[in-house]
């Protein structure tokens, strides 16, 4: 009451004074409790929720690394990976998310909300927007699932990519024009989840020669997760080809951008990402010219023997490097390096078109005809069963037993007799009684050496030069081929059972049923195989390259490289090096020898000189007699008998040029198709091969007829 | 303390109308105004979408606020003691009003808790939280001779508790509680024995139980499920939150986010990215501390709490002072409401107390909680002003 009137304050009772100050006091507590709270998270772990903060407002999308550039023997490039500009769509960002969903029929959901933005954006860049057939294979843990729908086209890239990598970004289209991307941009609000990001393309120099070769490339798939090393899903790999050997170098390192987003994921501007390391340059020893040469010379002997396809080889035999190799029919690569249009599908699997993407050159076989000759004589006379001078007297048949008639008879091709042939002369002239004699004594009169429970030295040669064996070339998918023997028999008639009786692989199919007689089926049944029964007649077709013998381009081109070098199996391999983008050589290759065939060198000489002496004044004299360098070949004409009938034959030419002091060996693989004659569809192509090769230019030859224009 | 006939009062030495305003509590004022100037910089920050012209909107209705508290300020509070029926009535009503305007049925958790005004939607429930305090005091101050009874506890309670359904009702769960606060804090401030206040404080703890977990287990879901999640969630907080799954766990998540990375002196403005970018849910209202905590730190944050700390002082201050037993029940129940506005909302937004969505007075935009906190400070400083007139009064009697 003394202090000043304004600071007066009328009496209260004690017992509101003590609850004031518990309120007070209350208050006081929680203004502490609140102040130290808040100096904690503020001041004491401020740094950390800044850390929060900044992840929360970046995200880092993954920026594709270009693949490395893929060069020729002289440095050239041959395929690189271009910038094109792109329309991309992020699944996650979209209006309502695309996801994957397990449970769903149909497990990819495509939200309605979704497809308005989809028809805009296709109208747009110039896609239907009328749904057609759709489908989409998910790699479920339990397997591959294939789903067939319809959907308009962007909603169909998406579920494709959405299927195999649920979080990445789909490429609806590669190649759209700048302005088209400036739109989106401007208008991002309007596209949510629409990305405008340019992506690489793969831009092939060649064109399409040596497609198959340097393969192609697609989304990753989960079955490629496990088998590839640093890939992550929605990585783009290679598939086929060099591309998928050599992915490991040629994929780069990935790198990251960072993208300001707000919380509702809207673009807010870039943050510093990780930098993108261009994948490593793939050397090869391929020879460009000669590819294109090689390439073009087998389509034009195609198209003019009305073949089905074909192949060629052209490598060093001494080291194994290849200078070229294609297969016919083939196809442009840059169709199926971005997203596959249905069109282009559709061209890939027509039978029609047959079958663009198998690589002939190691992964189509087939009965090697007269080529396979050299395999027989080297094991006569290696097996002691001929000598050098011995002679045969052709008189036009082989008969197996004196005095048979003439329906158990076989003639040479053509119907001609040679009279007294030896070795070389069989060779140079390919006289089939001559090896079909061989074949039969072969069988017949197994030596101690080679006798094995699976066939004799003919069949024990034939694997030593590499039939029924990989070469090991460094391009996935090669065939092995097979030669004939009473075991390829028995395992081709096993099949044939498990085939007919629905069993092993054919578990779950209809039954075929067979009329067999005497152990040959005579009607009916798989046509895998028609008799488990060995006889001596096998043996005779084997030797001249027919019946089950089945070999592939390359592999015959290594049984050349053999003879030209003495005896050694190459390695065939395309690559030389890898370089980093610097320059600087990282890794090299030697494809080497495999393996060393002792094989007497006056043998070896004798089948040379035959031929050498088949191109001067033999089989293919019309078509190499000509050419001014010393060419070693051999023609091949295999009657195609497939268990349906006979086929036109396909033709096939080997042959090997020896190293001088100028050039640089080479030998020469030739096949073609249901080309008819070897001489006339394949050695023309063998020809200007080695026209290229010598002089730089395929000589004026006519393709498809042996005679020069 | 007796019931207080209304008084015309002597004017002391000197004074005059402009005295009469000299006289309020001009601390109490800077408190409010500061306030107001913190939210209105915070929002000012805030406008983009879509928050955009807030903060001009917050300014307009903090100045009505400033001058409507300057103008109750001058009228004498007791007056309204006899207008009791009438203030409980108009309470009621203006919360039942709002079922007139709700959307159908079936429009979602969010109910209508709004009255549509032209320019303004009004908050019903908050301006009759004061309503409620006038009323309830009223009707305490006329049972204060019998405040030993069991029935006088039993009644004012049952007077706060109606109300306190019906804004339940209306989905609002944080204004319902402190409807059932006001009535606590008058029978507190009124003196009620504390064995009353032990038995309501028990009773308390077994109706949560029963709310929380007796009653879902038979089938009874008093609270709706994002209501439970709300209150519990800040307990035992997922290691990791799923926005779709569990928005209050995002929300406290990412409002600790937004006030841990302003550090000490805050990001400024124009970096919050936080609270621009529209991580901060509700940046404007329920999270406008953690917005402001990340533009200027644990500076701006601790200017903000001694704003508040003067707010309560001044307020416990008021009660203390308060001419007659209907003013200490006024401001006693003000008290409790600004506490309770302030703790739950900034312990929130801390990550210490469960997300309710009760606005922090004066600083979360909305035109009726500021009006409503601009009116319970005119109310507060016609207690103060009343106060000193009596006590000079009183004073000069006793001098003379």
């Amino acid at each position: 009451m003394l202090g000043p009137i304004d600071e007066r304050t009328p009496p209260m009772t004690p017992q509101l004074a003590l609850r004031v100050a518990m309120i007070g006091g209350l208050a006081l507590l929680l203004f502490a409790i609140i102040f130290f709270r808040l100096w904690f998270l503020q001041v004491l772990s401020g740094t950390k929720y800044v850390a929060e903060a900044q992840n929360t407002q970046v995200q880092h999308v993954s920026v594709a690394a270009p693949r490395g550039t893929i060069v020729d023997s002289t440095g050239t490039t041959l395929v690189q990976s271009v910038r094109v500009p792109s329309i991309q769509i992020a699944p996650k960002s979209l209006p309502a998310p695309v996801v994957l969903d397990g449970r769903l029929k149909l497990p990819v959901a495509l939200p309605a909300r979704d497809g308005a933005l989809f028809s805009r954006l296709a109208k747009l860049i110039g896609f239907s927007t009328k749904p057609h057939r759709c489908t989409y294979t998910v790699y479920w843990t339990r397997g591959p699932v294939k789903y067939v729908t319809q959907l308009p086209t962007v909603a169909c890239r998406v579920a494709g990519s959405v299927a195999q990598a649920p979080f990445a970004n789909v490429t609806v289209k590669t190649n759209v024009p700048t302005y088209i991307q400036d739109y989106i941009q401007e208008r991002i609000t309007k596209y949510p989840g629409v990305l405008t990001q340019d992506t690489y393309v793969r831009k092939y120099k060649l064109g399409d020669a040596g497609a198959q070769t340097f393969g192609t490339l697609n989304q990753i798939s989960p079955k490629e997760l496990k088998v590839y090393k640093n890939v992550k899903q929605g990585d783009i790999v290679g598939q086929s080809g060099l591309e998928a050997e050599y992915n490991q170098w040629l994929q780069g390192i990935d790198g990251t951008e960072g993208v300001k987003v707000n919380a509702q994921g809207q673009f807010q501007g870039y943050a510093k990402g990780t930098p993108v390391h261009i994948g490593d340059t793939l050397k090869l020893s391929l020879n460009s010219q000669l590819e294109k040469v090689g390439q073009q010379a087998l389509a034009d002997s195609v198209s003019a023997r009305g073949g089905k396809g074909g192949a060629f080889v052209a490598m060093n035999p001494e080291s194994g490097q290849i200078y070229a190799m294609g297969s016919n029919p083939t196809y442009n690569p840059a169709l199926t390096s971005s997203s596959m249009s249905s069109k282009s599908l559709k061209f890939f699997n027509d039978p029609a078109n047959n079958t663009p993407l198998l690589n002939r050159a190691i992964d189509g076989q087939g009965p090697d005809g007269s080529t396979f000759k050299v395999i027989t004589a080297t094991a006569a006379l290696e097996g002691g069963v001929w000598g050098l001078d011995q002679i045969y007297d052709d008189n036009g048949e082989f008969c197996f037993t004196p005095n048979a008639p003439t329906s158990d008879c076989r003639r040479n091709a053509g119907g001609s007799a040679y009279g007294a042939v030896n070795m070389v002369t069989a060779i140079q002239d390919s006289v089939d009684t001559f090896f079909y004699n061989l074949g039969d004594i072969l069988d017949t009169k197994p030596i101690a050496t080679y006798a094995h429970t699976n066939g004799g030295a003919l069949q024990k040669w034939a694997s030593a030069y590499g039939i029924g064996r990989p070469t090991g070339v460094d391009v996935p998918g090669e065939s092995v081929g097979s030669m004939a023997s009473p075991g390829s028999f028995q395992a081709l008639w096993k099949r044939e059972m498990q085939c007919e009786h629905a069993t092993g692989p054919y578990k779950g199919r209809a039954k075929v049923p067979a009329v067999v007689k005497n152990g040959y089926v005579l009607s009916g049944g798989c046509h895998i195989a028609d008799t488990d029964v060995w006889t001596v007649g096998d043996n005779v077709n084997a030797a001249v390259g027919q019946g089950d013998v089945q070999v592939t381009p390359m592999q015959l081109a290594v049984v050349y490289s053999a003879i030209a070098n003495g005896g050694n199996i190459v390695t065939p391999h395309l690559a030389q090096d890898i370089q980093s983008p610097t320059g600087q050589i990282i890794h090299t290759f030697n494809g080497g020898i495999r393996r060393h065939l002792k094989i007497d060198p006056t043998y070896l000489a004798a089948i040379q000189q035959g031929l050498r002496q088949a191109v001067t004044s033999g089989t293919s004299a019309d078509t190499l007699g000509s050419f001014p360098k010393q060419v070693y070949g051999k023609t091949g004409t295999a009657q195609y008998f497939t268990l349906q009938g006979a086929e036109t034959d396909s033709a096939w030419y080997a042959c090997y040029v020896p190293a001088s002091a100028t050039s640089k060996p080479i030998v020469v693989a030739v096949w073609v198709q249901n080309g008819g004659y070897g001489d006339v569809a394949a050695a023309p192509v063998a020809r200007m091969i080695l026209g290229q090769w010598f002089f730089g230019k395929p000589g004026k030859f006519q393709v498809g007829a042996n005679t020069t224009l | 303390m007796s019931v207080t006939p209304i008084q015309i009062t002597e004017e002391p030495k000197g004074g005059g109308t402009t005295g009469h305003l000299l006289r309020i509590d001009p601390l109490l004022l800077l408190a409010g105004v500061g306030l107001s100037g913190c939210s209105v910089l915070v929002l000012h920050a805030l406008n983009l979408q879509p928050y955009t012209g807030e903060y001009k909107r917050q300014a307009i209705f903090a100045a009505l606020g400033v001058l409507l508290s300057l103008v109750i300020s001058r009228f004498d509070y007791s007056r309204l003691r006899e207008f009791r029926y009438i203030t409980y009535g108009l309470m009621i009503l203006l919360n039942l009003a709002v079922f007139a305007f709700a959307a159908p049925s079936g429009a979602g958790v969010q109910a209508q808790r709004r009255i549509p005004l032209p320019g303004f939607t009004f908050q019903s429930s908050a301006f009759g939280m004061l309503l409620l305090i006038l009323a309830l005091s009223a009707f305490a101050v006329e049972r204060s001779r019998r405040m030993s009874e069991h029935r006088t506890t039993a009644r004012i309670l049952l007077l706060a508790l109606i109300p306190a359904m019906i804004v339940m009702r209306q989905s609002d769960l944080g204004d319902a509680l402190i409807y059932v606060l006001i009535g606590v804090a008058v029978l507190f401030f009124l003196g009620t024995s504390w064995k009353h206040l032990t038995a309501l404080a028990a009773l308390a703890v077994v109706a949560s139980v029963i709310v929380l977990t007796v009653a879902p287990a038979i089938g009874v879901n008093v609270l709706q499920s994002y209501q439970k999640q709300r209150l519990t969630t800040f307990i035992s907080p997922p290691a990791h939150c799923i926005p779709a799954k569990d928005p209050s766990c995002y929300q406290l998540d990412e409002g600790l986010i937004a006030l841990g990375s302003g550090q000490k002196t805050g990001t400024g403005p124009a970096k919050a990215s936080q609270a621009t970018g529209g991580f901060i849910p509700e940046a404007d209202s329920d999270f406008i501390f953690a917005a402001m905590g990340e533009m200027y730190g644990f500076a701006g944050a601790a200017i903000v709490l001694a704003l508040y700390a003067l707010l309560i002082w001044r307020t416990l201050r008021i009660v203390t002072m308060a001419k007659n037993l209907y003013g200490t029940l006024i401001a006693g129940s003000i008290l409790a409401m600004f506490m309770f506005q302030i703790f739950l909302t900034i312990g929130m937004n801390l990550g210490i107390m469960p997300v309710t969505g009760i606005p922090l007075p004066l600083m979360a935009y909305g035109g009726s909680s500021v009006l409503t906190t601009f009116i319970a400070i005119g109310l507060l400083q016609s207690i103060y002003v009343q106060a000193r007139i009596s006590s000079a009064g009183k004073a000069r009697v006793l001098i003379v």
